[in-house]
């Protein structure tokens, strides 16, 4: 798959993904960004099956709803989001090995300090950077 | 009528692209094996040893097979089934 360069998230979207990683703290957060192009529309919050600070699953019902409803209102599954409550806003080499979809692109906030986010592609071309260029909306 | 199955995009390479396609009824893993001989590889990514992969989930119309018989779950002609990959991570 193409890499995609550029994530576009509007600010307010980008508060709502760092509020759901502090609220969720020590625990890694993890969701879903829908939209379409690479543009960011939607924030759905999922549930961390997993209640750790070290590792996350989405909650499978959850995530088969919001697939379901992503399709059936034209949306695609743009990026993938999860915290890294004591660690780089890099992807790991759980993420990297667990990195089953390729096209979406993978947030990574780091809580070590200030939040940091970062966005990146994992595919067969190992892992890449992508420029995240938030707007106002 | 057939059984749909909805192919998740990182497996659509496996079938030329195509984000459904028909099967026959019968159990999850038969499906399975019925999709591996037509599309060459599918099997491994969602089945080792005859059990579904620990980070794939299955659904029978709105339904995870974890909650009915897992791949011995029956598939009936018009049943939709959704191939699934977890998403998971961490550190």
């Amino acid at each position: 798959m193409q890499s995609k360069a550029q994530l576009v998230v509007p600010s307010h979207l980008v508060s709502e993904i760092i509020s759901h990683c502090r609220k969720v703290y020590p625990h890694e957060a993890c969701g879903i960004l829908a939209g379409k192009d690479g543009v960011v529309k939607k924030v759905y919050k999922m549930t961390n099956i997993e209640n750790s600070g070290v590792s996350y699953m989405m909650e499978p019902s959850e995530q088969f709803i919001i697939m379901k409803e992503m399709r059936k209102e034209g949306l695609d599954m743009v990026a993938l989001y999860h915290s890294h409550p004591h660690s780089d806003a890099y992807p790991s080499p759980r993420d990297v090995k667990l990195a089953f979809y390729t096209e979406p692109v993978y947030v990574i906030v780091s809580l070590i300090n200030e939040p940091e986010i970062r966005a990146f592609t994992i595919n067969e071309d190992g892992v890449n950077e992508v420029e995240m260029k938030v707007v106002l909306k | 009528m057939a059984v749909i199955v909805r192919i998740p995009t990182p497996l659509q390479r496996l079938t030329q692209g195509k984000e459904e396609v028909e099967s026959r009824p019968g159990t999850v893993i038969s499906l399975i094996n019925d999709l591996d001989k037509r599309f060459p590889g599918i099997g491994e990514r969602i089945s080792e040893g005859g059990k579904i992969r620990r980070f794939v989930n299955i659904y029978v119309n709105e339904e995870d097979i974890r909650f009915l018989k897992a791949e011995e779950t029956e598939i009936k002609d018009g049943d939709e089934v959704s191939i699934i990959p977890a998403i998971a991570g961490g550190r």
